[in-house]
C-alpha cells in the first residue's frame, strides 16, 4: 500500500479531530451567535474520532520497523485504549463547557480543546522522542491559551502567563535533555535508546539528559518541586480549561512518562528501595513522589478556595501515581493508567460542580458550597462521591486505584514500603481536608441569605456530573471493567 | 442465607434514599430481618462445623492474584453478626423520633450496620478491608450532623483515628497478600510466613486493628467520639464498631502471623491491663455521664484485648464472649444516657442530674440503668460476668500475675459505675422533698429497645454455653492456642 495512505489510515482519529477543529473554527466565523452548533460539532467530532480509534487495526507502525525513523506513529491496543480514555475525558470537558459565560468565542475555545487533545493523541501513540515532543508542545501551547481564555478576569491572564513561563522553561529542559540522550545513544526512538543504554555504565552526560527529560515531564504532571504553576492555573483559569488540564492532559502525560521511563530508559532505572538506593531515575522519581505527597497534602490543608485545594491535592495525587511508575513492570504500568484515569474521572466531576457553583456565586471558596445540598441534593451527593473517591475510600474507584498502586509497588520491591507508608500518611492528611469540605457541603445547615442565587445546573451538566459520579462508583465496585481492559492490552 | 444480612441492610439504605418518609420503618425492617437471619443461622450451626462458605464469586484480578467476593461464616462470625443485628435494631428503635434529615440519618446508620455485617462475614482479605473502611465515613456524618457536644471535633478525631488504623491494616494486608500471592483468608492462615516477616507485619496490623478496639494509649478517639455522637451513633460505636477491630485482630492478624503473635502478645497484655485500669481510673473522675460510659467502654475493651493476648482457649473464648456482651451492655448504657436522660433533661452533668429526682421522674430509665450498670460491673447472672470471668481464667493460665491487677481494675469499674448510678438517679435520697420534674415519658420504641438489650444480656449471662459451645470449637481449630506457661 502507498505509505501515505497507510499513514492516513493509522492517523485517521487525529485527522478527524483536526478537521473537526477546523469546522468548529469555521462555524465561529460563519455562525458566531449559535454556541450549540459548535459544541455539537465538537462533540460529534470527538465521537467520530473515538469510532475511528475503535476501527483502527490492532497493530500498526509508520514508518515500519527497520526503516529510518521507525515508530513515529505506533498503533497498539494499549495506546488505542488510552486514546479512547483521553477522547472520553475531552468529550466531557466540551459538554461541561456548555453554558459557560466567560467568552463569546466558543468556536476558538473548543478548537483549542480539540487541538490539545490531538497533541495528547500524538504523543500517546509515538515511540519517537521528537514526535512525542511535538505532541507535548501542541498540547502545551493550546493549554496556555485555554488557561488565559477568560478575558474578563485579570487572574486568568496571570494564570496563563505563569503556566506559559513555567511550561516554556520545562519544554526547554525536555528538549535539551532529549538532545543529550540522542547525542549519547545515537537514537531518538525508545527501543533504540533502551538498546544503546543496555549494558554499559551510566555516563554523566547521559544522566544529565535523563534528569532534564524527567524535569520536563514532572512539570506536565505537576509533581513537586515543579508544581508551582498548578495552583494558579487551577484556580484562575476558566473552570473547563482547568478541568481539561487536570484530567485528560494528566492521563496522557502520565502514560507517556511511564512509557519513556519503563521502555526507553529501562536499563537506567536504578532502585529506590529503602537503604538500597541505586543510581538511576528511580531514586530521583522516588524523591519527587515523596516531596509531592508531603508538599501537596500539607499545603492543601491551608486552602480556603476549593480550586486551589484541588490543585494542591493534585500535586499529592501525582506523587501517589509516581509510586506506580517506580513499581514498574506490567502491574505498575497498569496501576498508573488505572489510577490516572480514576483520578481524572473524579476531578472532572468535581470541577464540573465547581463550574456550577462559580456560575451561581461568582467565586469558588469552600464557603460558597454551603447551600449546594439545599438547592440540589443530588449534586451535593455527587460532590461527596468525588471527594471521597479522591480521599481513597471504598467502595469508590479511588480506593481501588490506591490499593492497586501500593500493591504493585510493594510487589515489585518490598523496599518501596517507605513510600507506601508515606502515601498512606498523606492520605490521612488528605482525608482531613476533603472531609472539611464535605462538612460544609453535606453537614452544615445552609444560611439562606449567604448565597445570592440557588446553585443549579442546566439539565445537561447535571446529567454529566451524575454520570461521572456513577462511573466513580461503578468502577470502584467493578474495577475489572477497566483494569481487565488495560491488562489484556499490555 | 446469612449473606442476606448484608444485602438487606444495603438495600434498605438505598430504599431509605428513595422513600425518606418511611426511613425508620425500612431501617427497622432491614435490621430486624437481618437479626432473625443471623440468629437462626447461629442456632442451626453445627457445633463442629468449620468455616462454611456462603458465597464465592470471582471479583477482581489484581497483580495476577484472584480476588473473590468470598463470604463465609462460623460460630464467631455468626455470634458477632447476631450482636450487630440486635444493636442495630435497638439503635433504630432509640432513633425513632429523629426528625432532622431523617432519610440521611438512617442511610448512614444502615451503612454502618451493613458494613459491619460484611466485615464479620468476609473470608477474603480484600473484601474484608473494603467493608472495614466502608464503615468509616458513615460514622463521620452520623456524628458531625446529628451529634451534640463538640461534634465536629469528635467526629473528625474518630474518623482520622479509624482511617489511621485502617491504613496500618491495609499495609499489613498488602504485604501479606503480595508475599503469599493470595487474598483468601484460609490460604493465608496456612501459608506460614517467614518469622522475620511476621515480627514486623504482625505489630503493624495488630496496632491498626486495636485502634478501633480502643487499645490504650490509642483510645482517645473513643470517649470524645461517644460523647459527640447521637445516641444511635454511640450505640453503634460501642456495640459494633469497637468490636470490628478486635474481630479483625482475632480473625486476621493472629491466625496469619502466629509467630509474630507469640513474640508480641506479652506487650499486648501489658497495654490491655493498663487500659483496663487506667480507663477505669479516668472514668472515676468524670462529671459527664457519657464520658463515664465512654471510658468504661475502653476499660471493657481492655478485657477483649487481654483475652486475645493470653492465647489460651478460655482467654480467646472469653474475649469473643466479652465482645458480644459489651456490644449489648455498651449499647444499653449509651441508650439510657443519651436517649432516656440527655434528650429529656438536656444535661449529662452528674451533679445537675443528681438534683433532678430522676428516679421518680423516669422510673423505667432508672430500672434500665440499674440493670445495665449491674451487667457492666460484672454481677453474676449478666453477660459481663460470664465473659470477664472466662477471660480471667484464661489469663490465669497464661500470666497469673496479671490477674490481681485486672481484678483491681474490675473493682474500679464497679466503683465508678456505682458512683455514676448513685449520682444520676439516686442523688437526692437525702432530700426527699425535691420536686419531681415533669419530663416526657419513655416512649414505647425506647422501652422495646431497652427490653431487647436487657433480655439479651440476661440470656447470655445465664446461658453463656449457648454461645461458648459455638465459639470454642472454632477457636480450638484456629491453631492459635499457646500452651500455658508452666
Amino acid at each position: 500500500m502507498n505509505p501515505y495512505l497507510e499513514l492516513l489510515k493509522l492517523a485517521s482519529p487525529e485527522a478527524v479531530m483536526t478537521i473537526t477543529a477546523l469546522v468548529v473554527l469555521a462555524l465561529q466565523a460563519l455562525r458566531p451567535k449559535t454556541p450549540v452548533a459548535k459544541h455539537g460539532a465538537a462533540a460529534a467530532g470527538i465521537l467520530l474520532a473515538g469510532l475511528a480509534v475503535v476501527m483502527l487495526p490492532e497493530e500498526g507502525m509508520v514508518p515500519n520497523a527497520g526503516e529510518p525513523g521507525a515508530g513515529m506513529l505506533v498503533i497498539d491496543p494499549l495506546s488505542s485504549l488510552i486514546k479512547l480514555i483521553v477522547l472520553g475525558l475531552a468529550l466531557f470537558t466540551v459538554l461541561l463547557a456548555r453554558g459557560a459565560t466567560f467568552t463569546r468565542y466558543f468556536g476558538e475555545y473548543l478548537a483549542l480543546i480539540l487541538l490539545a487533545t490531538i497533541g495528547l493523541m500524538v504523543m500517546v501513540s509515538s515511540e519517537q522522542l521528537l514526535v512525542i515532543f511535538v505532541g507535548l508542545e501542541l498540547t502545551g501551547l493550546s493549554l496556555y491559551i485555554l488557561a488565559g481564555f477568560d478575558k474578563t478576569d485579570i487572574r486568568s491572564a496571570e494564570a496563563s502567563l505563569k503556566y506559559f513561563l513555567f511550561g516554556g522553561v520545562a519544554s526547554a529542559f525536555t528538549l535539551f535533555g532529549l538532545s543529550l540522550v540522542y547525542g549519547m545513544t545515537g537514537s531518538t526512538s525508545l527501543p533504540g535508546i533502551a538498546e544503546a543504554l543496555g549494558g554499559g555504565p551510566m555516563e554523566p552526560l547521559l544522566a544529565a539528559g535523563i534528569v532534564m527529560t524527567l524535569i520536563g515531564f514532572s512539570f506536565k504532571v505537576a509533581a513537586a518541586p515543579f508544581h508551582l504553576w498548578a495552583p494558579d492555573a487551577y484556580q484562575a483559569a476558566p473552570v473547563s480549561s482547568a478541568a481539561f488540564i487536570a484530567s485528560a492532559s494528566k492521563v496522557g502525560s502520565f502514560f507517556v512518562l511511564t512509557k519513556i521511563l519503563l521502555f526507553g530508559f529501562d536499563p537506567a532505572t536504578g532502585s529506590a528501595g529503602f537503604q538500597n538506593f541505586v543510581a538511576g531515575w528511580a531514586p530521583l522519581l522516588a524523591v519527587m513522589a515523596g516531596l509531592s505527597i508531603i508538599v501537596g497534602n500539607l499545603v492543601a490543608l491551608a486552602q480556603k478556595n476549593l480550586r486551589r485545594l484541588l490543585a494542591y491535592s493534585a500535586v499529592a495525587h501525582a506523587g501517589y501515581t509516581l509510586i506506580g511508575i517506580l513499581g514498574g513492570g506490567e502491574g505498575g504500568h497498569a496501576a498508573v493508567i488505572f489510577y490516572a484515569t480514576a483520578y481524572a474521572i473524579s476531578i472532572l466531576g468535581a470541577f464540573g460542580l465547581v463550574a456550577l457553583v462559580r456560575r451561581a456565586s461568582g467565586r469558588a471558596d469552600i464557603a460558597d458550597f454551603a447551600c449546594l445540598r439545599k438547592s440540589s441534593p443530588v449534586l451535593a451527593a455527587c460532590m461527596g462521591v468525588f471527594l471521597l473517591s479522591l480521599a481513597g475510600l471504598p467502595p469508590l474507584v479511588g480506593f481501588f486505584g490506591k490499593f492497586y498502586l501500593f500493591a504493585a509497588a510493594y510487589s515489585a520491591d518490598p523496599g518501596l514500603l517507605w513510600l507506601v507508608l508515606l502515601a498512606l500518611a498523606g492520605s490521612l492528611v488528605s482525608l482531613y481536608y476533603y472531609l472539611s469540605v464535605l462538612k460544609v457541603i453535606l453537614v452544615d445547615e445552609c444560611d439562606a441569605d449567604r448565597v445570592p442565587d440557588a446553585i443549579g445546573g442546566s439539565r445537561l451538566s447535571t446529567i454529566l456530573i451524575v454520570v461521572l459520579a456513577a462511573l466513580t462508583l461503578a468502577l470502584g465496585l467493578f474495577p475489572n471493567a477497566l483494569l481487565g481492559a488495560i491488562m489484556e492490552r499490555m | 442465607m446469612i449473606a442476606w444480612t448484608i444485602y438487606l441492610t444495603f438495600a434498605g439504605a438505598l430504599l431509605v434514599l428513595l422513600l425518606p418518609r418511611y426511613a425508620r420503618e425500612i431501617a427497622l425492617g432491614a435490621t430486624a430481618i437481618a437479626t432473625v437471619i443471623s440468629g437462626v443461622a447461629l442456632i442451626e450451626l453445627e457445633p463442629e462445623a468449620v468455616m462454611e462458605t456462603v458465597l464465592w464469586v470471582p471479583w477482581i484480578q489484581l497483580l495476577g492474584v484472584e480476588v473473590n467476593f468470598h463470604l463465609a461464616a462460623d460460630g464467631i462470625s455468626l455470634a458477632m453478626a447476631l450482636v450487630t443485628g440486635i444493636t442495630g435494631v435497638a439503635a433504630v428503635l432509640f432513633s425513632w423520633d429523629v426528625e432532622k434529615r431523617r432519610g440521611e440519618f438512617f442511610l448512614w446508620l444502615l451503612m454502618v450496620v451493613g458494613g459491619s455485617f460484611g466485615v464479620f462475614l468476609s473470608a477474603d482479605l480484600f473484601v474484608f478491608i473494603v467493608f472495614y473502611e466502608l464503615v468509616i465515613i458513615p460514622k463521620y456524618f452520623l456524628i458531625a450532623t446529628w451529634g451534640s457536644t463538640d461534634k465536629a471535633h469528635g467526629a473528625m478525631k474518630l474518623t482520622l483515628y479509624s482511617f489511621f488504623g485502617g491504613a496500618l491494616v491495609l499495609t499489613g494486608i498488602i504485604a501479606a497478600a503480595v508475599t503469599a500471592g493470595s487474598f483468601d483468608l484460609a490460604t493465608l492462615s496456612g501459608f506460614g510466613f517467614d518469622e522475620s516477616f511476621q515480627s514486623w507485619v504482625f505489630p503493624v496490623m495488630f496496632l491498626g486493628f486495636s485502634v478501633l478496639g480502643a487499645v490504650w494509649p490509642l483510645h482517645t478517639w473513643a470517649p470524645t467520639g461517644h460523647v459527640a455522637a447521637p445516641t444511635a451513633g454511640s450505640m453503634l460505636l460501642a456495640g459494633i464498631v469497637m468490636k470490628l477491630g478486635a474481630y479483625g485482630a482475632l480473625r486476621v492478624a493472629m491466625p496469619l502471623f502466629p509467630n509474630g503473635f507469640e513474640q508480641w502478645r506479652a506487650a499486648i497484655a501489658v497495654l490491655a491491663v493498663a487500659g483496663i485500669v487506667i480507663a477505669a481510673g479516668v472514668a472515676l473522675r468524670q462529671k459527664d455521664l457519657k464520658f463515664v460510659i465512654g471510658y468504661s467502654s475502653v476499660s471493657h475493651m481492655g478485657f477483649v484485648l487481654l483475652g486475645l493476648a493470653t492465647g489460651t482457649v478460655l482467654g480467646l473464648g472469653g474475649a469473643v464472649l466479652q465482645m458480644v456482651s459489651h456490644g449489648i451492655i455498651g449499647a444499653l448504657l449509651f441508650a439510657v444516657a443519651g436517649r432516656m436522660i440527655y434528650a429529656r433533661t438536656h444535661t449529662r452533668d452528674l451533679d445537675e442530674l443528681g438534683g433532678m429526682n430522676l428516679r421518680k421522674a423516669l422510673p423505667f430509665a432508672a430500672f434500665t440503668f440499674v440493670i445495665a450498670s449491674a451487667a457492666s460491673m460484672g454481677i453474676p447472672g449478666f453477660s459481663g460476668f460470664a465473659a470477664e470471668v472466662t477471660v480471667l481464667i484464661g489469663t490465669w493460665q497464661a500470666w497469673p500475675a496479671a490477674v490481681p491487677v485486672t481484678v483491681a481494675g474490675m473493682v474500679l469499674v464497679a466503683v465508678f459505675t456505682l458512683r455514676a448510678l448513685k449520682r444520676s438517679f439516686f442523688g437526692d435520697d437525702d432530700n426527699a422533698t425535691t420536686a419531681v420534674p415533669s419530663l416526657p415519658p419513655i416512649t414505647v420504641p425506647e422501652k422495646v429497645g431497652a427490653i431487647i438489650l436487657m433480655l439479651a444480656t440476661l440470656v447470655v449471662g445465664i446461658f453463656p454455653s449457648l454461645l461458648l459451645d459455638k465459639i470454642l470449637p472454632v477457636i480450638e481449630r484456629m491453631n492459635l492456642v499457646i500452651p500455658p506457661t508452666p
